[in-house]
């Protein structure tokens, strides 16, 4: 058992007693408050680790259908303008599916599914795009020349370009015109120890929809859930094996 | 005629000279730099390079050497930036080098702001000048009030 772990447990003892969380049968937790709040910091200077692989259960039942805070909430954070025209950036987007044969429809936020096997990383000339040590899909903008043919292999649309110089740089999170760019996972929050913006705006509504953690983790409210209840992973025909889950699809 | 002219010219090289070089504004400054002067001046872009790919792909934050750091103490106190003038920190040496300065088209050039002090500063700025580098420190200082 990783250091990691055991800090985990110890969180989890102190707050998860006192919190409690929303059960909604016996054995099967809605949403962990105890979790929602503080991930395991790495110790400072050391690397991201593959015994970590963080991922994103979405719950589509709980997702508002008019609901735009979760993409509002990454725009602000990571400071690119909400798009106003199919070429703006949008690390983020919301969606909704309608199957025609029943009329059912369903409303889901879109983004990097963060996957263990990317194409994005297959074909990037410059080494660019690649995946973290924790499962985490970015691309180095030091590396990347703008050729877009990993927006070109991303099966989710998930990346954007950015076509204009940008003006208001964000200390944490670096854009510059001639680059993709893509959800990060809030790497630089995560890197200490916070919960990515959109899923604490998704919780902050009440809707919850995004339940954040580490699939390696047996302890985590993600893992569980995963555990518990029918998730769908998106194009799971292409065995990408993404870090996002979905239910309700 | 020619010769006088070099001769002035020559008897007048040190106070010409002196007027090129850069007169940095080097902002609040700490009470020492991360390496001292002479290193930095020859090593500052190896340092930040070895860092940047720590972070990027290692996820190691907070060490020793950033850009962030640099910036968050040699930003003008004038207009909170590294840019804007040939007397800001980066831009004046770079001007006076010669070197494309390629950092800030994608970095952050201001000075990371508690957000108390956010609120406060933007008027400052404003009112400092009116050249590019003060309009979006004013900017930048409402954003990290977030």
């Amino acid at each position: 058992m990783s250091k990691v772990d055991i800090n985990r447990r110890a969180f989890l003892g102190k707050t998860g007693v006192a919190l409690g969380g929303l059960v909604i049968a016996p054995g099967l937790v809605l949403f962990d408050f105890a979790h929602a709040q503080q991930l395991p910091v790495r110790k400072p200077g050391e690397p991201a680790s593959s015994a970590v692989r963080w991922g994103m259960l979405i719950d589509t039942t709980q997702c508002g259908s008019n609901c735009n805070e979760c993409v509002s909430a990454c725009s602000k954070e990571n400071g690119w303008p909400e798009a106003k025209t199919p070429t703006d950036v949008q690390w983020i987007r919301k969606i909704e599916i309608k199957q025609v044969s029943t009329g059912r429809q369903v409303a889901l936020p879109m983004m990097c599914q963060h996957c263990a096997n990317p194409p994005c990383v297959d074909v990037c000339p410059t080494a660019a795009s690649f995946k973290r040590a924790d499962g985490i899909v970015l691309v180095d903008k030091h590396r990347c020349i703008g050729c877009r043919y990993c927006m070109m292999a991303c099966p989710f649309k998930a990346r954007s370009f950015v076509h204009e110089p940008v003006a208001d740089h964000d200390s944490d999170m670096p854009r510059g015109q001639g680059t993709v760019e893509s959800c990060t996972l809030c790497v630089h929050r995560l890197d200490r120890g916070v919960q990515p913006a959109c899923v604490e705006a998704c919780a902050k509504t009440g809707h919850r929809a995004m339940i954040f953690g580490d699939l390696n983790d047996p302890n985590s409210e993600i893992y569980l859930r995963i555990r518990s209840v029918t998730t769908t992973q998106l194009r799971a025909d292409l065995g990408l094996n993404t870090g996002f889950s979905f239910v309700g699809l | 005629m020619r010769i006088f002219l070099f001769i002035f010219l020559l008897a007048t090289a040190p106070a010409w000279a002196g007027s090129l070089e850069p007169k940095l504004d080097i902002g609040k400054g700490g009470e020492h730099c991360v390496e001292d002067t002479r290193y930095m001046r020859l090593n500052h872009m190896r340092l930040i390079m070895h860092q940047r790919d720590e972070t990027v792909h290692l996820g190691i934050r907070g060490s020793k050497y950033s850009l962030a750091g640099c910036v968050d103490c040699h930003a003008s106190t004038r207009n909170n930036s590294v840019l804007g003038s040939n007397e800001n920190f980066c831009q004046g040496c770079h001007a006076y080098a010669a070197v494309k300065i390629d950092c800030f088209e994608c970095h952050s050039s201001k000075r990371r702001m508690p957000a108390a002090a956010a609120s406060a500063e933007p008027a400052a700025n404003t009112a400092a000048s009116t050249n590019k580098g003060a309009s979006t420190a004013a900017k930048s200082g409402t954003e990290v009030s977030k």
